[in-house]
């Protein structure tokens, strides 16, 4: 069956056409759909699709750095504000794939291809609808809405974020897991600590476990460790061809414990 | 039958204008619209690389492109990379026998040609990152890399 592929002008006239039909997908950079198409999926059966250039668009907004839907990990690598997440956008895909692949297409992106929306989840980011709301990455990850993301807002943490891809095969392979770990310190203690792993779940999530095991602690090897030992709990992270469930519950600790011994 | 929709690019410098399919991906355009076969097509997955192109500077998969997104923009392939003579860096491929099935050349040639015109002494990791998105089935990267490397300017190994 033929795809349809409708343009509009603005995210307004898109959200209406998008909650026409159940086969309809909003495009942006179309590294996902565009595979589904490929295989003739037939869930797909229009693609929507917005060309307002605001949507390309990174600026300042306040503390927080708005970044358009459509702004690609190619752009985000080479953005003087977003440099925080840079380290993020650079393992994202081949270079091909970051010059199309799109911040907000990774909100929506399968398992285990979440690596920046759990980077966006570490740093509490705020994302706004076509319809005008205002929600949390953690809603959208959680229940994703029905409208258009329009922006992502994200404020650059204040004691930085860390960041880890493990993979297989170097220096481009799809993630076996990724750790994204915001860890503020406070009079020497860790302060609201947020641990996320993407691949250990359906979604980004967070580790509640290493959270706990974190907070109010000095960052010390003692506490690392604790942390470490609790980070799969939880999670039932899923097998595929890149690794068991077992392996990734095995080696969540080990991996989220080299992250944070970097920041001691 | 499938509607059809025209559109507008440039191809290597020339314009070009087609009609493409609804959801018609660019590397089917290229091919079997404007007859440029050098853009292969190896998975259609956006894991291979063979049909990587230049769109407005930037490298990208056309497998993954929806054809009418490109109207306006400039598209490069390999066959506008040789202008009456090979291009430095398909000449360095030649030098260090960089190709053997030859399937993933043009991928290749493509993703270098992408790198050196923006980083043009790219370190060796460097050349190794920007050739990460395409697969060479012959395992045939060292030479690869050394060509990118002599194309630079720079000592091959």
């Amino acid at each position: 069956m033929p795809v349809s592929v409708q343009t509009f002008g603005t995210i307004a006239e898109a959200n209406r056409a998008l909650s026409a039909g159940r086969g309809a997908h909003y495009m942006g950079g179309g590294t996902t759909l565009m595979r589904a198409i490929n295989e003739a999926n037939p869930d797909v059966e229009t693609l929507i699709r917005v060309t307002d250039p605001q949507l390309s668009q990174v600026r300042l907004e306040g503390s927080a750095v708005r970044i358009g839907a459509h702004v690609t990990m190619r752009e985000i690598a080479r953005s003087r504000e977003l440099a925080f997440l840079a380290p993020v956008a650079r393992v994202i895909g081949g270079p091909q794939v970051r010059s199309a692949a799109t911040a907000a297409g990774n909100l929506f992106a399968e398992q285990p291809y979440g690596d920046f929306a759990g980077a966006l989840l570490a740093c509490g980011a705020q994302v706004e609808l076509g319809d005008g709301r205002r929600t949390s990455v953690e809603d959208v990850l959680r229940s994703p809405p029905r409208s258009i993301v329009e922006a992502i807002l994200v404020t650059p943490p204040a004691d930085g974020l860390a960041f880890k891809k493990i993979t297989r095969v170097k220096p481009k392979g799809v993630s076996l897991m990724s750790i994204s770990a915001v860890v503020p310190r406070r009079g020497g203690r860790v302060d609201n600590p947020r641990i996320v792993f993407n691949g250990m779940a359906d979604k980004p999530a967070r580790s509640n476990g290493a959270e706990r095991a974190l907070a109010g602690h000095p960052l010390s090897a003692e506490t690392i460790a604790r942390a470490a030992a609790a980070a799969a709990d939880g999670f039932t992270p899923r097998d595929d061809s890149h690794a068991s469930g077992w392996y990734r519950r095995e080696v969540a600790g080990v991996h989220l414990s080299r992250l944070l011994s970097e920041l001691i | 039958m499938a509607r059809k929709k025209p559109i507008q690019f440039v191809h290597n410098g020339s314009d070009k204008a087609v009609f493409v399919d609804e959801g018609e991906n660019l590397l089917d355009v290229l091919r079997r619209g404007v007859g440029d076969l050098t853009p292969k097509y190896g998975c259609g997955q956006g894991t291979c690389g063979a049909c990587t192109v230049i769109i407005d500077g930037a490298p990208r998969l056309a497998c993954l492109t929806l054809a009418e997104t490109i109207e306006g923009q400039s598209v490069e392939t390999v066959a506008g990379l040789a202008g009456g003579q090979l291009s430095p860096v398909q000449e360095a491929f030649m030098a260090h026998f960089a190709a053997q099935c030859g399937y993933c050349t043009s991928g290749m040639l493509m993703s270098a040609t992408a790198l050196l015109r923006d980083n043009p002494r790219p370190t060796r990791d460097e050349v190794v990152e920007a050739i990460s998105g395409n697969l060479c089935r012959c395992t045939g990267y060292e030479a690869i890399i050394a060509a990118v490397m002599t194309a630079s300017g720079q000592q091959a190994a």
